[in-house]
């Protein structure tokens, strides 16, 4: 009990640390959100959306800006730590490996969720589509998903010279399912269609399997 | 018990050996000063007792705790001044002492912060964004962030970076508090007079193994001098 309440300190208080990091360097959270709004902005102005084509469509743009916005945000996350080129603060520190990334993660889900609640409404507008509760889930699952597999591997690309090249296309294959998951299940809340997998049931799979997995492997991540 | 105990330790970065067996043992109250030519292995000694990097080979115990098996235990009774300060720049003194008080759970964090800070002459800086500071008063911090929890053993890696006579002054005094509770302290330096100043045992490193082995009572700044050149080409 007394380990469990250790473990949250240490998850609360890096994740702290890094939200005030954050509030004073003001990078990520700016940088991530004129990104996604300019994405958004762009595909409005060049796809000649139609009333009947624009669920076919909306969708991809939506999860095309959040995704990169998310990976743009998950390379900056650990600017912090990069600072003097390593995460030796920490690990100098007892503290869980797990709580690290457990913090990390928060973290990124926090920084990319402020960036998509700004971004939804203006979807919404730009693309004249509604915007369902249900689309709230698939957001957070979907973002859950990205975070998950983008923190483990931006620490790992955070060790490289080219980590702003590497974190993109170390994600991006490993984010595939998710990524069909978020945007068919978008589809679906648009327009339904009969005889379609159960996109949020698989979606809630994958951020169990990738948590597991990202959960027991950092510790071999981050340290040497 | 021992404070530090190697044996045939071996690391390698890649194909590349840095520390091909070393033996060494340091005990409990004393001050040990680690010298070598740049690229010897000492800083690769200090990391690996901070518990930052791995053994590729060899047993190593701390406190009579096993590296690979007790190292968060371990992490607990060490403290580490490297030759970065291990400090967040966008932070305030306050928030980066805190932090880290909060990591090493040390009870009553609030004032062990406050009597540190004091300690090290920085009260009236506790409230600047470390970032903003100078090269010594950051060393000061990172001396009060090493000394948080009180470790029974200080890994100091070339401790006198960037500090003024006073800053020197302070870390002399700090050390000397340190060994007057019992804690050991194991340190690299390049200045012969602050190895022959604050050692009692003197192990110098050449070409990944230890090559000299002896106390330092007794001798004096030219011998020594002498003797780490030799080692040193």
């Amino acid at each position: 009990m007394i380990e469990l309440r250790i473990f949250l300190l240490h998850v609360m208080a890096i994740l702290w640390k890094d939200i005030r990091y954050e509030l004073r360097s003001r990078q990520t959270w700016l940088g991530m959100g004129m990104f996604a709004l300019l994405v958004l902005v762009i595909f409005n102005f060049t796809f000649d959306l139609r009333v009947d084509n624009i669920s076919a469509v909306a969708p991809g743009v939506l999860w095309i800006a959040f995704i990169f916005a998310s990976l743009l945000g998950l390379g900056r996350t650990l600017a912090a730590e990069r600072e003097q080129h390593s995460m030796d603060r920490l690990l100098l520190c007892p503290v869980d490996r797990k709580a690290i990334y457990l913090a990390k993660l928060l973290g990124n889900l926090l920084f990319i969720g402020v960036v998509e609640i700004v971004a939804l409404p203006i979807y919404a507008l730009l693309f004249n589509v509604p915007l369902p509760a249900a689309l709230l889930l698939i957001v957070l699952l979907g973002t859950l998903g990205i975070a998950t597999i983008g923190t483990l591997f931006s620490v790992m690309a955070a060790a490289t010279r080219a980590r702003e090249l590497l974190l993109p296309i170390l994600v991006f294959p490993l984010i595939v399912p998710v990524v069909i998951s978020v945007v068919r299940a978008t589809q679906q809340l648009m327009a339904p269609t009969v005889n379609e997998p159960p996109w949020i049931g698989l979606l809630i799979a994958f951020d169990v399997i990738f948590l597991s997995i990202s959960m027991l492997t950092f510790q071999y991540v981050v340290e040497e | 018990m021992s404070a530090v105990e190697i044996r045939q330790l071996k690391k390698s970065f890649g194909l590349k050996p840095i520390l091909r067996s070393v033996d060494l043992t340091l005990h409990q109250g004393q001050r040990m000063a680690l010298l070598g030519a740049n690229g010897a292995g000492k800083t690769t000694i200090l990391r690996i007792l901070a518990g930052l990097i791995k053994p590729s080979a060899g047993t190593i115990s701390v406190l009579g705790l096993d590296i690979i098996h007790d190292i968060q235990q371990i992490r607990r009774c060490v403290g580490f001044v490297g030759h970065q300060s291990y400090l967040y720049e966008e932070l305030t003194v306050l928030e980066n002492l805190l932090f880290f008080a909060r990591m090493y759970t040390v009870p009553h964090a609030h004032e062990r912060v406050h009597e540190l800070v004091q300690r090290v002459g920085l009260e009236r800086r506790v409230h600047e964004r470390v970032g903003a500071l100078s090269r010594g008063q950051v060393q000061r911090v990172a001396w009060a962030r090493a000394l948080l929890h009180a470790p029974h053993l200080l890994l100091l890696d070339e401790p006198d970076t960037g500090l003024d006579r006073e800053g020197s002054e302070l870390i002399d005094a700090l050390l000397a508090e340190h060994i007057a509770v019992g804690g050991s302290v194991l340190f690299t330096t390049h200045l012969i007079e602050r190895v022959l100043q604050h050692s009692e045992r003197i192990v110098m490193l050449g070409s990944g193994r230890v090559v000299y082995n002896e106390e330092t009572a007794g001798l004096d700044y030219d011998t020594l001098q002498r003797t780490y050149r030799e080692v040193a080409s």
